[in-house]
């Protein structure tokens, strides 16, 4: 994944602008910045939620999966109802490992309404291996992790740089991994006024 | 794909789903419409075709808002739009289990509401037939308004607002397909437009659809 001169914009409003880096396979990159420098954004960015409004993304196609905040967890559906479904979306993962490098084979058959917060977190992190992709784009993945469960992630991440895969992560605390580190800060965009860039919406208003 | 309409029909189906009640809606509205109008069965014959109709597309309408916004809230949404399935399917697709969980079961009792409301022996066949062409419609006309309204806190208003008006065509042909056939006229014109409405829907509105959510995900 290659990154060239990145501006990317929240409600039309440019937050971050000239990000660039790259990302090579085995390679993990950990983003950090304050609170609302825009990590969120520029992650759905590059998950091609949402379009840039300036700058170049050169990625592979369907290479990368994402895992937001929320888990995309049915709770109705049993732990693995809620990941078969996704392994299959994805054209077939396997499953039964995934749940097992979660430490989650005991919950397999509970409804995921009656799981923890991170337990849930851990679901949503299982559904990463069965995509089978191999930029894991991930906003926040630790959170309401306890430290075990931080250890097996990191083990997982670990073995996923191994073989080739690589990693985006905003994350603020040390998974403990041979990554660079990017801060956000230098990057935030200027207000108009100060020369910087005017984003999409703001145009009608000129 | 396969998997996804098996997903969104299970969960339709598990409790707190929404199958179910669209149809109780329709059996309520069949059933109290004859205690309101009172027992006059050639008054009750004849208003039958519309009252059929007007209750199969307000159970259509109440179940529409679950289409998109709960796979929007948890975050689903997003990772299907991230997903080897292009939206444009994951669209056609939802809109299929929602008919499949709505607008078939109306289709299959629709007979028996329409004993209750003593419709003509002759509109029966034109009752099943002008509602199994129809509510696909209503459902991917519906998965429209879904999509053009997700993200919206409370937006079951705005999005039947939206849809209604869409929603007319439907009803007015579907009505006089069973209308004419209760009278034992030709049903030929209204239920050709019925399909040419559903046929086009079914063609250009999930790529609407899809179109709407991408904008609504960003």
């Amino acid at each position: 994944m290659r990154v060239q001169d990145l501006t990317v914009a929240r409600a039309g409003i440019a937050v971050l602008e000239g990000v660039s880096f790259a990302l090579a396979p085995g390679a993990a990159l950990v983003l950090r910045g304050p609170n609302g420098i825009g990590k969120t954004t520029l992650l759905r960015t590059l998950a091609g939620l949402q379009p840039a409004l300036a700058g170049k993304v050169e990625v592979g196609p369907e290479a990368v999966a994402y895992a937001a905040h929320a888990d995309g967890i049915k709770t109705v559906l049993s732990v693995r109802e809620n990941l078969a479904f996704w392994a299959s979306a994805y054209g077939g993962g396997d499953v039964d490992s995934a749940l097992a490098a979660m430490n989650l084979q005991a919950l397999a058959d509970r409804r995921a309404a009656n799981l923890s917060a991170g337990q849930k977190r851990r679901l949503g992190l299982a559904r990463l291996l069965v995509t089978g992709r191999p930029i894991w784009v991930m906003d926040e993945p630790t959170v309401s992790l306890d430290t075990a469960s931080v250890a097996l992630f990191a083990g997982i991440l670990r073995g996923h740089l191994a073989t080739g895969g690589s990693a985006l992560i905003a994350t603020h605390i040390d998974l403990g991994l041979e990554a660079e580190v990017l801060d956000l800060t230098p990057y935030k965009a200027r207000a108009p006024q100060m020369g910087g860039r005017i984003g999409a919406f703001d145009e009608a208003f000129e | 794909m396969k998997a996804l309409l098996i997903r969104d029909m299970r969960l339709a189906m598990r409790a707190g789903g929404g199958f179910g009640l669209g149809l109780a809606f329709f059996l309520l509205v069949a059933v109290i419409v004859p205690l309101g109008v009172g027992p006059e069965q050639a008054v009750l014959g004849r208003i039958a075709p519309g009252i059929l109709w007007v209750g199969a597309l307000l159970s259509c309408l109440l179940s529409l808002d679950r289409i998109f916004a709960l796979d929007f809230e948890d975050g689903s949404l997003d990772l299907l739009a991230t997903s080897p399935m292009p939206l444009e399917g994951v669209v056609a697709v939802k809109s299929a289990a929602h008919w499949l969980v709505t607008g078939l079961p109306l289709v299959v009792v629709s007979p028996i509401l329409g004993l209750l409301l003593n419709l003509a022996p002759e509109g029966y066949v034109w009752l099943l037939a002008s509602l199994g062409l129809g509510t696909p419609a209503l459902s991917v006309i519906g998965s429209f308004g879904a999509a053009l309204t997700v993200g919206l806190k409370r937006g079951g208003l705005l999005m039947s607002l939206l849809v209604l008006p869409l929603y007319m065509p439907t009803l007015i042909f579907g009505a006089e397909v069973v209308k004419r056939g209760a009278q034992g006229l030709a049903v030929a014109t209204p239920l050709a437009l019925l399909a040419a409405i559903t046929a086009g829907s079914l063609a250009l509105l999930p790529f609407a659809a899809a179109a709407a959510i991408r904008v609504n995900l960003r």
